[in-house]
């Protein structure tokens, strides 16, 4: 096997008469010498991410007053001020239930995150994230990763009802999943192709020749199910594509150190310090180009999240807890909304520490922020905190704040998917559907 | 019989064929492989467009053919079964989707999402090298090839056509045999190493379709009846899972090969088989840990959890929480297996097993080594007469598991024996409700959980459902979080009095008493166990089966093996609706 591949050369593994073709990605052709963009002087590609975190902020205490570019921070979002310039705020939004019931917890989440409410076969949509990612993740080692900082494997990302992706809840076990044996650096200057991955891809290549038959055989809801195992298995094989070719440089990239063996849980320190290694993670992950959509949530609905030694916990105290008369908040409620702003802001640090030439990695991605309720106390849907991060290579303009009261929360998922270059007029159904971005933040 | 697959039909191989050289084609025609059945007859499947719990009509004959995808404990006693139980299985299962209080049933919505299918990947890669490792060929491996540095498409195909059908439940066809010889082939050929061949052929096999998913097989219409049946292999495949959880052995295959599991005598006779094999343990394990949630055990649900705050509780160690759903499923099986009881009795039996690590939790004092001085591991244990504690109810793996973290559950507690136990369904919470009160624990005028919970049910919106909940939910609150037993709340004796739908009782001993008189109780687990061997809700028909099945079981005495022989010979069970739409070109019944 030769140790050099030309990485214009389409790779070619010959295996008893048949042959594994991988064409490489025209654009990870023309890099500049440094890996800081492309050659013709395009910056690096768009990345995209998701943060999730519950219970939402207290109304009064983070809609800044003014409209514009000029805004304020309140004090609930004082944490994120560094990032000012590089934010978006929104105000005055809602999700629409269109006289469906109601999922205290997943419905808001699942309309911020689909636009919609997915209910079985009638609307069955995917998630943001995964639209995003049949754009720009095909040409990563992995389509998307996940995460849990709360060490509950679940996440609002899903390309239907039966296909939901599956956070990761143990950073070491991410660790090995990106940066593991099968890791090739980038930056590295010899390449060589594993011939047993050669092997791997041309055997998985046999069971997608299944397809037709299988799929024919089946009525429409199951022979959606068995489609999406068949994408699943392109994904893999387009994994293993990736590791067969001379990676792009990144000139960003370093290989993380690898986290410990801790264990993982929603005591509040835990998800703090498990948050911490999986945002640095996430950094590399994108620094490195193996992945360009990813999804990482706080805490989930009514999860379990608690301070040690206590027997309330966060979800359990936004019912509870008094209102401090001089506050104006629930003072416990508010400490933990404050600790996942905190690894929300954690997130912008280390994205934005990542120099790529006169840009970080936080400039050419875009991080859309939602939550499941307006008021945790009172569980509402109506004036959802939502945020982004991010300038996707200068297309989304940052440090706003805008406010549509009695819109759709679904406007600020279409203004990302525009600004990220997805063909997209409208996103969402029944009164979640909008076809009005924010078209003042479009470059 | 169905319709003639297309001779580039079957389940394809035409890029395949491309991996297989020349000389594999020649084995095969000169009789060196043994020759699996040509793609033969057509057998139609057709699930839609019903979902898996979805009603249909009343007139309808049958549900929806099911397309389920194994569930991790299928996957992982299905390759115990064929390989042994020391191939380590290496990797992780994702959390499977419940729906209609099952995952059995959840798993007929379920597909595989990029990252599962990396994880199947690599524990076929796991699985494959360790079954033909040095260790393991001699046993595994049915032959040895003329030279090991190549490949050998006799011996090859001899491991593989046997191996394939066990993981397929059913028999290869000639050219899926060829395909799997063939990836054997070049593989070898590439790696210098016989074995390197046969591991990939077989990881394969591991992560394709056929395996990771349970197909419905059908044999075609049935004259103007408007259902169809499982051939006998679907049927196998039907009735191992159903009672051993696990893919049908030899014995099943061969029966489904010979038309035996057509006729209901041959059905009984398997059936009989199958009951009286130690393997039926499994299934039932299976079944209560899906009924009773013990996935939420391992992956933490919204309203269901076993993570505890080790400050609080710090006796409730990770191993507790592991012996304490197996004390449950132990008391199940010793009373309705071992000594096929009446179900009515778990709620209220005072036998039951324990480890000195539960038994701290239970206030127990339990011996750490036995008299011979080795370690004590579990022991037969019987409550004491006025033992608080008796039947499964008032075990750990019930209370605590319907807790919060740091304190216990009324609510979660009465919801879960609702609909866990009777099979009711509690609507969700409405949105902007303040629950204000139900946990201030510091509050000195709402000392209790039963005054938090009185308050709070003031509130008109509230009454509805928590009239349903808290009232049982309130009966087991001498139970910590934890599950430990307890007769006071900051200071304050419990008032642990209850009611049941206009039962009152006091205590967990009342509430073991009403549940185990209460006609619900037998009613939700024929229909649970219904919905499981089925995989979706009963539909047309198949409602007056389980109507039926409720009566059987109290003529029965309430008995599970018989409740788990009659579904299993049902007819119903091994039926599908017929819409004839759909072909599916598998492999049909024929003999080989």
């Amino acid at each position: 096997m030769s140790t050099k591949v030309n990485r214009r050369r389409v790779l070619r593994g010959m295996l008893g008469g048949a042959a594994i073709s991988v064409g490489l990605p025209l654009l990870d052709c023309f890099l500049n010498d440094n890996g800081t963009a492309l050659a013709d002087g395009a910056p690096l590609p768009v990345c995209f991410g998701t943060w999730f975190a519950a219970m939402g902020y207290n109304p009064g205490f983070w809609e800044p007053t003014l409209v514009g570019s000029h805004y304020e921070m309140k004090p609930q979002l004082k944490v994120l001020d560094p990032f000012k310039d590089k934010i978006n705020v929104f105000s005055g939004m809602q999700t629409f239930l269109d006289g469906r019931p109601l999922a205290t917890h997943e419905t808001g989440a699942q309309i911020c995150t689909t636009g919609s409410i997915p209910v079985g076969q009638d609307i069955d949509v995917p998630s943001i994230d995964q639209l995003v990612a049949d754009t720009i993740g095909s040409r990563t080692r992995f389509r998307s990763i996940e995460v849990s900082y709360e060490g509950v494997p679940s996440s609002w990302s899903r390309r239907s009802s039966s296909s939901v992706n599956a956070s990761e809840v143990s950073p070491l076990a991410l660790y090995q999943k990106i940066f593991g044996p099968s890791f090739v650096d980038p930056n590295s200057a010899t390449f060589t192709p594993d011939p047993s991955v050669m092997l791997e891809r041309s055997v998985l290549s046999t069971v997608s020749d299944q397809r037709a038959s299988l799929v024919n055989s089946l009525g429409t809801a199951d022979r959606a199910r068995l489609d999406e195992y068949f994408t699943s298995l392109r994904q893999l094989e387009h994994e293993l594509d990736v590791q067969l070719q001379k990676p792009m440089p990144m000139v960003a990239c370093s290989k993380p150190t690898a986290p410990g063996d801790g264990p993982h849980g929603q005591a509040i320190d835990l998800v703090m310090t498990n948050g911490k290694l999986f945002t640095g993670l996430i950094a590399h992950a994108l620094a490195c180009g193996q992945t360009r959509v990813f999804n990482a949530v706080g805490t989930m609905g009514a999860s379990s999240v608690h301070k040690v030694g206590s027997e309330a916990t966060f979800h359990i105290d936004t019912h509870e807890e008094p209102v401090d008369a001089q506050l104006g908040y629930q003072p416990e409620v508010t400490w933990y909304m404050a600790r996942f702003l905190d690894c929300f802001s954690d997130l912008l640090t280390q994205l934005n520490s990542v120099r790529e030439g006169p840009r970080t990695l936080l400039d050419r991605t875009v991080i859309y922020c939602s939550t499941d309720h307006g008021y945790a106390r009172l569980h509402t849907l109506t004036n959802i905190p939502l945020l982004t991060a991010g300038g996707a290579n200068g297309k989304l303009k940052t440090g706003y704040h805008l406010t549509a009261p009695g819109d759709t929360v679904a406007r600020v998922g279409l203004t990302v998917m525009q600004a990220i270059g997805l063909p997209l007029s409208s996103w969402g159904t029944m009164s979640n559907h909008t076809t009005k971005p924010f078209s003042e933040l479009l470059a | 019989m169905g319709e003639q697959t297309s001779s580039a039909g079957g389940r394809g191989c035409a890029r395949a064929l491309c991996l297989a050289s020349a000389s594999v084609a020649m084995a095969l025609a000169c009789g060196s492989v043994q020759a699996a059945p040509p793609n033969q007859t057509s057998v139609a499947v057709a699930s839609e467009p019903a979902g898996p719990t979805a009603a249909t009509g009343p007139t309808q004959a049958a549900g929806p053919a099911m397309l389920r995808r194994l569930s991790p404990d299928q996957y992982r006693q299905t390759v115990a079964d064929i390989f042994g139980s020391d191939i380590t299985i290496g990797g992780r299962f994702a959390p499977e989707i419940r729906a209609s209080g099952l995952l059995a049933v959840g798993a007929g919505n379920e597909s595989i999402t990029g990252d599962e299918l990396e994880q199947y990947h690599a524990m076929a890669q796991t699985i494959a090298a360790q079954v033909v490792d040095q260790s393991h060929r001699g046993v595994l491996i049915p032959c040895t090839p003329e030279a090991a540095s190549t490949a050998d498409d006799r011996c090859a195909g001899k491991f593989l056509d046997a191996v394939g059908e066990l993981l397929y439940r059913r028999p290869l066809t000639r050219d899926e045999l060829q395909v799997q010889v063939g990836i054997a082939h070049a593989a070898a050929v590439q790696e210098k190493d016989f074995y390197a061949g046969l591991r990939e052929s077989l990881a394969q096999m591991l992560v394709s379709p056929e395996f990771l998913f349970r197909w419905s097989d059908v044999n075609g219409p049935l004259g103007g009846k408007g259902y169809s049946t499982l051939d006998g292999y679907a049927r196998a495949a039907q009735l191992s899972f159903f009672l051993w959880n696990s893919a049908p052995d030899q014995t099943l295959l061969n029966d489904a090969r010979r038309g035996r599991l057509n006729s209901p005598r041959g059905l009984t006779r398997e059936v009989n088989r199958m009951l009286a094999s130690p393997r039926v343990e499994a299934g039932v394990r299976a079944f209560f840990s899906d009924m009773l949630q013990f996935s939420c055990a391992e992956d933490p649900c919204l309203d269901a959890s076993f993570s505890k705050d080790s400050t609080i509780y710090p006796r409730f160690t990770p191993q507790v929480a592991a012996d304490a759903q197996e004390q449950t499923l132990r008391t199940l099986v010793d009373l309705l297996l071992t000594h096929d009881g009446d179900y009515r009795d778990v709620f209220t039996t005072p036998r039951t097993f324990l480890t000195p690590d539960l038994a701290a939790v239970y206030g127990v004092p339990l011996p750490r080594t036995t008299p011979n001085g080795e370690p004590s591991k579990w022991q037969p244990y019987i409550y004491p007469a006025g033992d608080p504690r008796a039947g499964i109810l008032s075990e750990v793996s019930f209370v605590a598991l319907h807790s919060h973290p740091g304190v216990s559950s009324a609510v979660l507690r009465g919801r879960a024996l609702r609909e866990v136990i009777l099979c009711e369904k509690v609507p969700d919470p409405p949105p902007n409700v303040s629950f204000k009160l139900v946990l201030d624990t510091t509050n000195p005028k709402y000392p209790t959980m039963r005054s938090r919970l009185d308050a709070h049910i003031t509130n008109p919106v509230c009454a509805g459902c928590h009239r349903l909940m808290d009232p049982p939910g309130l009966a087991m609150e001498n139970f910590n979080g934890d599950g430990s037993f307890r007769t006071r709340e900051n200071g304050v004796l419990i008032d642990a009095s209850g009611a049941l739908d206009g039962k009152k009782f006091d205590g967990m001993q009342g509430l073991d008493q009403t549940v185990a008189s209460d006609p619900a109780a037998p009613a939700c687990l024929v229909s649970r166990l219904a919905e499981y061997a089925l995989g979706r809700a009963p539909a047309g028909d198949e409602v007056q089966w389980v109507k039926q099945l409720k009566t059987d079981f109290i003529a029965d005495h309430y008995r599970l093996p018989a409740l788990l022989r009659e579904i299993a010979t049902s007819d119903e069970l091994y039926r599908v609706e017929w819409k004839g739409a759909a072909v599916h070109t598998t492999v049909a019944s024929a003999a080989k």
